[in-house]
């Protein structure tokens, strides 16, 4: 199982705080960040246009990552805008 | 009392004063405390803003502003650090962050509070989302914050 993660704008924008992806069910697809980029990205429209690299950034186990980071089962992956604090 | 480091982020408003106290009494061998204070501002590209929302990843914020203490404390030599961030609701003028940093030496000081603004500013995970007379704007980051972390 994957926990996804949504932040700022990017949660408003795909109206989704959390979702859960079961792995065995797509085990040999979502082995990197790349390739869960890609399978949100298929929920089209805005979920298209706002999780493209570099629009939206991504942490895995609350650490910044690349899209060749590689994903294991239990993960935390939170995608974001560029942060805005201070 | 001794050097310590201090990290919270959390919704209450802080006090300088005691904060600076805290800082002032941690010990007597630096000669150097450096303070600064983020606020509401009550305009934002040309928007008459009414208040300010700071949402955050509270898993990830810890962590991170955690290593951006210890990347100060391996670039200058410095005594203590306090780092506060509000998240939550705020009105306008109110106190955001708080960056205290002292050392034997004015320099060091002034370049980590500095160090640690810039990075804050670019890597912790917070988002605001303004209030204005046209209704709520997620603020977006800006290139230039994002230049003033990459001159360190």
């Amino acid at each position: 199982m994957l926990t996804i993660l949504f932040f700022g704008h990017l949660k408003e924008i795909v109206e989704t705080d959390c979702l859960r992806i079961e792995l065995s069910q797509n085990k040999d697809s979502i082995d990197t960040v790349a390739k869960l980029r890609k399978l949100l990205q298929l929920k089209g429209n805005l979920w298209t246009e706002y999780l493209q690299y570099g629009k939206a950034l991504v942490a895995v186990n609350q650490e910044i990552s690349n899209e060749d980071t590689a994903l294991n089962d239990g993960d935390e992956i939170a995608f974001f805008p560029p942060v805005t604090g201070g | 009392m001794s050097h310590f480091t201090h990290i919270s982020v959390q919704t209450q408003d802080f006090d300088f004063a005691h904060e600076y106290q805290k800082l002032r009494d941690s010990n007597n061998s630096d000669g150097a405390l450096v303070t600064f204070v983020g606020l509401v501002r009550d305009i934002n590209l040309e928007q008459a803003v009414t208040g300010l929302f700071l949402e955050h990843y509270p898993a990830m914020t810890q962590k991170v502003l955690n290593q951006i203490v210890e990347q100060a404390r391996e670039k200058w030599q410095l005594g203590s650090i306090s780092v506060i961030h509000r998240v939550g609701q705020l009105c306008v003028s109110d106190q955001i962050v708080f960056v205290g940093v002292t050392s034997q030496h004015r320099q060091s000081a002034y370049h980590a509070n500095e160090f640690i603004m810039d990075y804050l500013k670019t890597q912790a995970p917070f988002w605001k989302k303004e209030t204005t007379t046209l209704g709520d704007m997620w603020i977006e980051a800006k290139d230039s914050d994002l230049d003033k972390s990459k001159r360190w």
